[in-house]
């Protein structure tokens, strides 16, 4: 109950009135950024590195905390109002979230992705309070050759997102494969794709493309198709809140999304985008209604929503026992460690107990806070909708230009936004699915690195990822739920002939 | 801080530079510029950005320059930034660009035309030395356990470090030469960044580790990576780890930071640069700043540092050549 007693020690530092303002100064900040396509929390993070000359710690890291928690928020009401992801990690929420909107549900969508976003910011912190060093000591017997046969299972659940049209969805996957191979080999240090460009010798960034495929390429889609007098407004009708049955879908939605978030936050290969992908496959697959995925369904909403956040808190698990950055953001709040002369390493919790619980102990309190300061934003937020489209896409246009931009300063990233998004709106135009591009994106560089890591570890000895057992167990999950659906149903088939 | 694949926080909001933020300054006396330009190649929070800033915070205490500008453009080792500052900047007096040993690598391996070549070399500020370590559970208790097995068959000992070509694969090269043998055979894991590779050390995914010293530094004195060799000319202060020159292999290498100024500056311009710095360097703010950061002092000017860097040039190159890297 020692854990219970230092709990309350950092919520007696993180509650006075100077640090609750900056937990709220960093939400808000957080929301506001993540609403903004491009600009994530480890840009936002970086440019506020300079405060540290000026505050104590323990306030600076409360900031940083809530600007984490808070761009996880705001990236979702993008995705679900206006198909535009704010961050990599909502990507997935815009599949169901904008449908919903379409039919008039944004309200809902909303509420179930700020009310998952609690549930599940608050179990994964009370994980991270009682679990850490357990789960890191886990994470650390994860290899090259783990993560591998992980991508295995992640490409198996990538089907989910493929469409109607399996060759369709698979030749958008593979356009997604090429575009993560642009850049530095990690490997060998060889340019490839780059065209000689400098600008592509780090590869080319998933939001930029995801903006490109979702907002540029929604927006000419729109303006294409408003010549043929399409311009109704998006209805909006019943209630913004959850009605009883969306309640009942969302909340194991919310719980399965923790549960697969957080423990992918640890493991350095993660990132908050994997478990959206697994939380989107689950709920997919449980779904009493999957017919209703790809046209609104709840769950996907709830799911990915409840997985991001909940990786979010994961992150933070080796950061703090170990000093071992998971994610960019991560790498960045280590350097602001450093410039308080702080070491961050294994040795943390017990050289700086105080900070590191009152920090932990804000994460409790910015998670609520998010949650009151986003719910009565919702009917604000779908008033949003009311705009007339020519306007409202005019205005998400200079949002994702300025958005693209504001990542690297860089003009051929802007080309590659709107080459994407003219791209895109062809794609749309013949029925190509836009998610996969992206999910290969990721997908494919951290498949490819973790095989050769893999394979020059084991001496090029294929059989590595067979004699290991987790990524045995790994590569046998991914078998089973290619072959078990269709084993099931011939199974079922020949005992109704029988 | 390692250079990472993608460029998420390689970005520049030259109003993030402005924040008021420093003491006001001491006394006009002493004030040498009115105004620096400083030039990041490189995204907020790494190693050069900041250097940059705590050239600004020294300064500044001081009282040796007005403001400061900062300008960030990351991305490619520094690679997308220099030619942008050489184009630019071209004969401003008034303008520095941070740079280090990332930047001659990348500069070789990209085959860039513009490489730090181009720009004046004002000052060699800090350097950090890297680390050889091995995971707790690893049967080598010590280096010459550890070179026996490098030197019998260099495959069968998978490194970790960042990425290919970088400082810490480059070591590695310098290392397997001094061995007797060739750099090509290393078993390299390349990983993208501090955090995937110390994971990768800390779980006996890799049978060693390489990277500079306070990637790993708290993992060593909490116990959980064993050093058995640092690559620098001195042991680094406040440990025990012996030098590879002291286990008798010659190899020295050090991931250094420092600054330049812009082409086509006049020799009495670049003076002031040199003697600005030097009175930066001078300070004891810098010396705090020093400390504070566990920051080898590494101070070299002017001329003797246009050297040295003419020897790291070529020192680098060769070892990328052997490598099948330039």
């Amino acid at each position: 109950m020692e854990t219970l007693a230092l709990l309350a020690g950092g919520f007696a530092t993180a509650l006075t009135p100077q640090n609750l303002l900056f937990a709220f100064a960093g939400c808000f900040l957080g929301t506001a950024v993540g609403v903004l396509p491009g600009i994530g929390p480890a840009l936002t993070v970086a440019l506020l590195l300079p405060i540290t000359f000026k505050v104590p710690a323990t306030a600076a890291f409360i900031l940083f905390a809530g600007v984490y928690y808070g761009a996880m928020y705001g990236g979702s009401t993008t995705s679900i109002l206006l198909n535009t992801p704010g961050e990599s990690a909502t990507i997935i929420t815009a599949l169901e979230g904008f449908q919903m909107a379409k039919r008039g549900r944004a309200g809902p969508a909303l509420a179930t992705a700020a009310i998952g976003s609690f549930v599940a910011g608050t179990i994964a912190t009370a994980a991270l309070t009682f679990f850490a060093p357990v789960v890191v000591e886990l994470a650390l017997k994860l290899g090259p050759a783990e993560y591998f046969s992980l991508m295995v299972i992640a490409f198996v659940a990538v089907s989910a997102v493929l469409g109607s049209s399996a060759v369709r969805g698979l030749a958008m996957l593979f356009l997604g494969l090429v575009l993560g191979i642009v850049g530095v080999d990690l490997q060998t240090g060889q340019p490839r794709f780059t065209f000689g460009l400098i600008e592509l010798l780090d590869g080319i960034e998933v939001t930029i493309v995801a903006v490109g495929l979702f907002a540029v390429a929604e927006t000419l889609h729109l303006a294409a198709r408003h010549r043929y007098g399409e311009d109704e407004l998006l209805p909006l009708s019943g209630s913004i809140w959850l009605t009883r049955e969306d309640f009942a879908r969302s909340w194991k939605a919310w719980l399965r999304g923790a549960l697969i978030g957080f423990p992918f936050g640890a493991i350095p290969a993660g990132g908050a985008e994997l478990p959206t992908f697994f939380s989107y496959y689950v709920e997919r697959k449980l779904s009493r209604r999957p017919e209703e995925f790809g046209r609104g369904a709840i769950e996907g909403v709830a799911g990915p929503e409840a997985a991001n956040n909940a990786s979010a808190a994961g992150v933070l698990m080796p950061m703090l026992t170990l000093g071992l950055p998971t994610s960019v953001t991560a790498a960045i709040m280590l350097s602001a460690f450093q410039s308080y002369g702080i070491q961050p390493g294994p040795l943390l919790f017990q050289n700086q107990a105080d900070l590191v619980w009152s920090m932990i102990a804000s994460l409790y309190i910015g998670n609520a806070m998010l949650l009151v300061l986003n719910l009565p934003l919702i009917g604000l937020w779908v008033r949003v909708l009311r705009i007339p489209r020519p306007q409202l896409y005019g205005g998400i246009l200079v949002f994702a230009t300025i958005g693209a931009y504001g990542v690297a300063n860089s003009v051929i990233d802007l080309a590659v936004m709107y080459a994407v998004g003219v791209f895109g709106m062809l794609m749309k135009r013949y029925d190509f699915p836009v998610a996969p591009v992206v999910i290969g994106m990721i997908l494919g560089p951290l498949a490819e690195q973790s095989f050769r890591q893999a394979m020059t570890i084991s001496q090029g000895d294929p059989t590595t990822f067979l004699t290991r057992p987790i990524s045995a167990s790994f590569l046998a999950i991914a078998a089973a739920l290619i072959l078990a659906p269709p084993l099931l149903r011939a199974m079922a088939a020949s005992r109704r002939r029988a | 801080m390692m250079i990472r694949r993608r460029r998420l926080f390689a970005a520049s909001i030259a109003a993030a530079a402005a924040l008021p933020m420093l003491a006001p300054r001491t006394s006009r006396a002493q004030q040498r510029f009115d105004s620096i330009f400083m030039f990041i190649p490189a995204g907020p929070g790494g190693g050069w950005d900041s250097t940059g800033r705590a050239i600004e915070q020294a300064a500044r205490a001081a009282g040796l320059v007005g403001s400061f500008q900062f300008e960030n453009v990351g991305g490619a080792g520094g690679m997308v930034g220099l030619p942008r500052f050489v184009n630019q900047r071209r004969g401003q007096p008034n303008a520095l660009i941070v740079g280090g040993s990332v930047m001659v690598g990348a500069g070789i391996t990209n085959k860039s035309p513009i490489t730090i070549r181009d720009v004046v070399p004002i000052a060699r500020l800090t350097e950090e030395a890297g680390v050889v370590v091995v995971p707790p559970n690893s049967p080598h208790r010590d280096w010459a356990s550890l070179a026996a097995a490098l030197r019998a068959n260099p495959g069968s000992v998978p490194v970790g470090g960042g990425s290919a070509g970088g400082t810490d694969h480059i070591a590695l090269g310098l290392i397997l030469k001094a061995l007797g043998r060739n750099p090509r055979e290393a078993s390299y894991v390349a990983f993208a960044g501090g955090g995937p590779a110390q994971a990768a050390i800390l779980g006996g995914q890799v049978a060693a580790g390489i990277s500079g010293y306070s990637e790993f530094a708290e993992q060593i004195k909490a116990g959980r990576m064993r050093a058995l060799a640092t690559t620098g000319n001195e042991r680094i202060p406040g440990t025990d780890i012996p030098t590879l020159k002291e286990l008798g292999v010659n190899v020295t290498a050090a991931n250094w930071r420092g600054v330049f100024a812009a082409p086509g500056i006049t020799p009495a311009q670049r003076q002031a640069l040199i003697d600005l710095i030097t009175a930066v360097h001078a300070t004891p703010q810098w010396k705090e700043i020093l400390a504070q950061r566990a920051w080898t002092d590494a101070f070299l000017a002017g001329d003797a540092f246009a050297a040295f860097l003419r020897e790291d040039i070529a020192q680098t190159e060769a070892v990328l050549k052997d490598l099948g890297l330039a």
